[in-house]
């Protein structure tokens, strides 16, 4: 008996390695991949070559690496947690109205101007947006999971006809450009301020949300057993809403909307770790972080005119391997 | 010694009574049939006997502590409460569903220590679910998955085991196998309190049987004192004999020709 749970502890922790090992791999290769390639051997010395290098590795590339690992965990356990809070395998971040808010957020600091006179007008508004729409769905959606998420739906929906608004009554065609390319989503030209604005909001959330494992999978039994077994749902529905509003909020503000990665990393590691819920957190935020970061590098490495966007490529790449999953869960039904 | 009671439990929602000031003793070793017609408050009942649902007056108490200062995991240690048709909603195996059982006495963070395999193994053996424990939950038969969450239901060890509708949706040999198990958790000196449709069951099975009538008690006692021909016609608005051979009572309903009901 003991060998067969050691087995499901062992088939965890060797995914959770894996994946870290494939992490470091890919954050290697993207401190060195971009417009210019860097060696290694180009960052020692004094000469201007290896100043040079050492500014676009530092204050360039470690910024963005750090950015796409932290957005990447936040949209990978945020998934994890809806999916298992909602038990709906559909379910994302994005249910919960705070992307949109954090995009109308943004949104509305390019259409003032405001990001050509502070650069980080756009994620200081973004994290704005993000709280008002998280208070409006709080305060209304007060009483339960499906409230809270019909609350999101509804704050969601708001928040997009007024982004599409923004875009609709843009004060120049330059302005409209600048909204859509923000809302595709980017990590190019960040800094470290960036990480600092987003980087306490990201952890913060993801410790909150670290806390539900034990909750959801007793949630696996519906709320009537969860609660019998002594699972106060109210507090699950304060970390995991609380905690992506935190989390997914700041990392919109700063990348703006990335798809398709709160949906997808949960269900590329639910088989490996028999469908637990609160097994699958860690391991899917590795994955949502690799994910991101594959995504990011993918955008530096293809030139084909303008630069490729984020949410394109999370988009692009999701969908066959969401095809991919659909054709198996096909085959593994009799 | 009593174990629960209830006094004075009266359950308002939206102005509608749903219990009105339920009053009853219930000890240890005993299965106690709930039985009503639909919508006589039966689920409600459970559900605030389980300390889930919060009665609007009266209180129910364990040994004397009302359910609400026990506290949500000092309550889960020491009852367990099975809905009707209860499901898991993901395809974890088995074994695991089972454990989840142990939520309440597991460390806030970590696997499963080691010291609690043995109460999986012997919940598993006792519903015979030995061969299935790798199996996904949602893969499970009717009557597997109603012994795989008894199984999980009884792995906390619980004192008092509250089940809704146990044998719903089962069929003849797996309705017996699975009220057969509830016996013989309450003659191992546990309070069971079930709700069931089948008065013969409950008839074979209980020790008492609780009546209930549009929210209100209408009997409880012995199988014997409260289960007549005319409890069951208060109750239904049929007419039945119940009928006592030495394998003990059924009830007998008596079917009356279309036109007859004409």
């Amino acid at each position: 008996m003991t060998l067969r749970r050691t087995g499901a502890r062992r088939s965890t922790a060797g995914l959770t390695a894996t994946v870290l090992l494939i992490l470091v791999a890919l954050s290697g290769l993207s401190l060195l991949c971009g417009t210019v390639w860097l060696r290694p051997d180009e960052f020692a010395g004094n000469d201007p070559l290896a100043q040079a290098t050492r500014l676009i590795l530092l204050d360039l590339r470690l910024p963005r690496l750090v950015l796409a690992l932290l957005i990447g965990g936040a949209l990978g356990l945020s998934g994890a947690v809806f999916q298992g809070l909602t038990r709906n395998p559909l379910a994302d971040p994005a249910l919960l109205g705070v992307s949109t808010g954090a995009a109308f957020g943004a949104v509305i600091s390019i259409y003032f101007g405001l990001a050509g006179h502070f650069v980080l007008a756009t994620p200081l508004l973004g994290l704005a947006g993000a709280a008002l729409s998280t208070l409006i769905t709080f305060s209304i959606g007060r009483g339960g999971t499906v409230a809270l998420i019909l609350a999101g739906a509804a704050v969601s929906t708001l928040m997009a006809a007024l982004t599409s608004l923004a875009l609709n009554l843009a004060p120049s065609p330059y302005a409209a450009y600048e909204i859509t390319a923000w809302l595709m989503g980017s990590l190019s030209d960040k800094s470290w301020a960036h990480v600092e604005i987003a980087g306490p909001f990201i952890l913060a959330g993801g410790a909150l949300l670290a806390l539900t494992g034990r909750s959801l999978d007793a949630l696996s039994l519906g709320e009537a057993q969860a609660s019998s077994l002594g699972i106060n749902l109210m507090r699950l529905n304060m970390l995991a809403f609380a905690g992506s509003a935190l989390s997914v909020g700041a990392a919109t503000s700063v990348a703006g909307a990335v798809g398709f990665i709160g949906l997808l990393a949960p269900h590329l590691v639910r088989p490996f770790v028999g469908y637990q819920p609160g097994r699958i957190l860690l391991p899917a935020a590795l994955v949502g972080a690799a994910l991101l970061l594959g995504a990011d590098m993918v955008t530096r490495l293809i030139h084909i005119g303008a630069e490729i966007k984020l949410g394109v490529v999370t988009a692009l790449l999701g969908t066959p391997l969401f095809f991919w999953l659909v054709v198996r869960l096909r085959r593994s039904i009799p | 010694m009593i174990l629960l009671a209830a006094t004075n439990v009266t359950v308002r929602r939206n102005e509608r009574v749903l219990l009105d000031g339920l009053s009853f003793e219930a000890q240890a070793g005993n299965l106690i049939a709930v039985v009503g017609a639909n919508g006589a408050g039966k689920s409600t009942l459970l559900s605030v006997v389980a300390g889930i649902g919060r009665p609007s007056c009266g209180q129910v108490t364990l040994n004397g502590t009302p359910l609400q200062m026990l506290g949500g995991v000092g309550l889960a240690r020491r009852r367990a409460y099975l809905p009707q048709n209860p499901r898991c909603e993901w395809p974890i195996p088995v074994e695991r569903l089972v454990a989840l059982g142990l939520t309440p006495v597991l460390p806030a963070f970590g696997d499963l220590p080691d010291s609690l395999q043995p109460r999986i193994d012997a919940a598993l053996s006792a519903c015979d679910l030995l061969s299935l424990r790798s199996q996904a939950a949602t893969t499970l038969s009717g009557g597997e998955l109603a012994r795989a969450m008894l199984a999980r239901a009884l792995v906390g060890e619980p004192e008092v085991l509250i089940v809704d509708e146990p044998t719903a949706g089962l069929d003849p040999r797996h309705t017996l196998e699975a009220m057969s198990r509830l016996r013989a958790v309450a003659d191992n000196g546990k309070l069971v309190i079930a709700a069931i449709h089948d008065l013969t069951l409950a008839a074979r099975y209980a020790t008492r049987v609780l009546a209930l009538q549009a929210g209100r008690m209408a009997a409880y006692g012995t199988v014997a004192d409260v289960l007549t021909a005319g409890l069951v016609r208060t109750l239904f608005e049929v007419e039945a004999s119940v009928v006592t051979t030495p394998r003990g009572a059924f009830v007998d309903y008596v079917i009356r020709e279309a036109s007859d009901r004409r």
